[in-house]
């Protein structure tokens, strides 16, 4: 479990490390590496490794939108079954059902200002059991997945020190 | 005129780690795997109860020997870390960092010709406080077979049965050796047996991977006789901050709360705010980059077993003390430095025993660790 854990934590940390900087990192075989992420992977709880990409250092418009929807049920349909179609869109890129004023809170990715607009109004809206979206277009990015994306402290620490 | 130093100025040298700073200023694209601080900084919530201190205007000194509030976290801190029992107002006093209070100390148990031995290696500070309070430093060594722990072997071979003070660091700055409560036992006999007293520089204590860390002073009939040195440096990330404590039977420190108050009258306000803080909520960060540390620590130790570096599983602080592939270590530590731009310390900066060793500090990002064995790899062969 404790190498798990630890295996579980390094991934969050950098899931670019190698197989053989796992094991020196966590103190295990390679072959335990290899085993214990694979069984990870087949429980599911490891569900992908992805790049955290600041778009504004990069010439090339990515608009973003967290999107609230508000939903009505019946006896017929469930928030799972709303989320299933909603999911299916490639354009969705989080969804999660949450507290407060709306049911869901959804981040939406695509080229353009009109593509996003589009989508929300053309493909989410028209859901029958959806009663309301409210679209933020995100101006600006500070920190995604635990990473800042300012310019990070200077080491200003003396070169050797006692 | 000139101003002439006096004699107990010049009686110390200046410290070797001055040489091997100006080397590594004065060369491009080095990596240092040569500094004695986290490569961290103190948590954001300790920084904003500083910044929140000086908006509200708190610039004034504090009591002597510190907040009172401050005093009773941490009388609560190493209870439940540590089971240390100090009383906030009588036995625990703030100082603007563990070196002053280890000087303080020095200077309110030695007199002049009493003879305070030094465990070696260790950090730059304890012999040439020795030697401004007057008394006469006893090098201790340390041996490699050991693990560069303390024996009473080492104590006995030494002459230190007739010496009044022992010092000593554990977890150790520069080997990153820590000593468990059975190693400790010995000591605490001999230290007991021959009527020394003990200062324990524990500033490292939590930042101990193999096992939990033992306080001397919790040993039988030690509290008595020991003054334990901790503070927010290492843990917390807070060396420019410059606070430390001491802790120890009252007598002493009211002795060294004498010195202290027409010294420095007390440690500086702002950072006793961040470190309130830092203990009552700072656990989580202070877990976190004991587990950097430790990855960071294995990765090391590891890539030193691969490439042949003889070195002991160094289990505190985030030092690594490998031997020196050639028998001169400054030599060895110059020539990479000068080849690779990889800095280290070579041992003999900290004193009798650190020779033929190089310290390899770990608190330095994964990515440039990663660098830096492949240079120090390149170098090697």
């Amino acid at each position: 479990m404790e190498g798990r854990d630890e295996l579980l934590a390094l991934l969050r940390e950098n899931a670019r490390y190698s197989t053989a900087e796992l094991a020196r990192l966590a103190d295990m075989d390679e072959e335990a590496v290899e085993e214990e992420i694979a069984a990870l992977e087949a429980e599911g709880a490891l569900r992908g490794y992805q790049a955290v990409v600041d778009w504004s250092e990069l010439d090339r418009e990515r608009v973003r939108a967290m999107v609230e929807l508000n939903v009505t049920l019946d006896r017929e349909t469930s928030y799972g079954d709303i989320a299933d179609r909603i999911v299916k869109f490639p354009e969705v890129t989080a969804l999660r059902l949450v507290s407060g004023d709306y049911d869901f809170a959804m981040e939406v990715e695509g080229d353009s200002m009109s593509e996003v607009s589009w989508f929300i109004s053309e493909k989410v809206a028209p859901i029958p059991e959806i009663t309301q979206t409210v679209t933020h277009y995100v101006m600006d990015s500070y920190k995604e997945n635990g990473i800042e994306f300012g310019d990070g402290d200077e080491d200003d620490r003396l070169s050797v020190s006692p | 005129m000139t101003i002439e130093p006096s004699a107990r100025a010049e009686a110390v040298p200046p410290s070797g780690i001055r040489r091997f700073f100006e080397l590594a200023e004065q060369q491009e694209e080095v990596i240092s795997l040569g500094v004695g601080e986290p490569d961290f900084s103190a948590p954001w919530s300790a920084r904003e109860a500083a910044i929140a201190s000086l908006e509200q205007g708190k610039t004034s000194y504090t009591a002597n020997r510190g907040k009172l509030e401050l005093r009773e976290a941490i009388a609560d801190h190493v209870a439940a870390h540590h089971d240390l029992a100090y009383d906030s107002d009588e036995e625990i006093l703030i100082t603007t960092g563990v070196s002053e209070a280890i000087d303080l100390a020095l200077r309110a148990i030695v007199d002049p010709g009493d003879t305070v031995a030094v465990a070696q290696p260790a950090y730059i500070s304890y012999v040439p406080g020795a030697i401004f309070a007057g008394g006469e430093p006893l090098p201790v060594v340390t041996r490699p077979e050991d693990e560069f722990t303390l024996t009473p072997e080492v104590l006995t071979e030494s002459g230190a049965r007739d010496a009044d003070v022992l010092v000593m660091n554990y977890p150790n700055n520069p080997t990153g050796a820590t000593m468990t409560r059975e190693q400790l036992e010995p000591v605490a006999e001999f230290a007991r047996e021959h009527d020394l007293t003990v200062l324990s520089d524990e500033v490292y204590a939590q930042l101990s991977y193999e096992h939990e860390h033992t306080s001397i002073a919790t040993l039988p009939g030690m509290r008595e006789r020991t003054i334990v040195f901790n503070g927010f440096s290492k843990a917390y990330a807070m060396t420019g901050l410059r606070l430390g404590y001491a802790l120890g039977p009252a007598g002493v420190i009211e002795a060294m709360n004498r010195i202290h108050q027409y010294t420095m009258l007390s440690a500086p306000t702002t950072p006793q705010y961040a470190a309130i803080e830092a203990i009552e909520s700072c656990d989580d960060e202070v877990a976190e980059m004991r587990d950097q540390y430790n990855r960071r620590r294995r990765f090391v130790l590891s890539r030193f077993e691969e490439l042949g570096l003889d070195c002991f599983p160094a289990s505190g602080a985030f030092y690594a003390f490998p031997e020196s592939p050639w028998d001169d270590s400054d030599a060895f530590a110059e020539a990479l430095l000068e080849e690779e731009g990889v800095a280290v310390v070579p041992g003999d900066v900290f004193g009798e025993g650190g020779e033929g060793h190089l310290r390899v500090s770990y608190a330095t990002g994964l990515g440039e660790l990663k660098e830096a064995m492949a240079r120090l790899e390149s170098f090697l062969s």
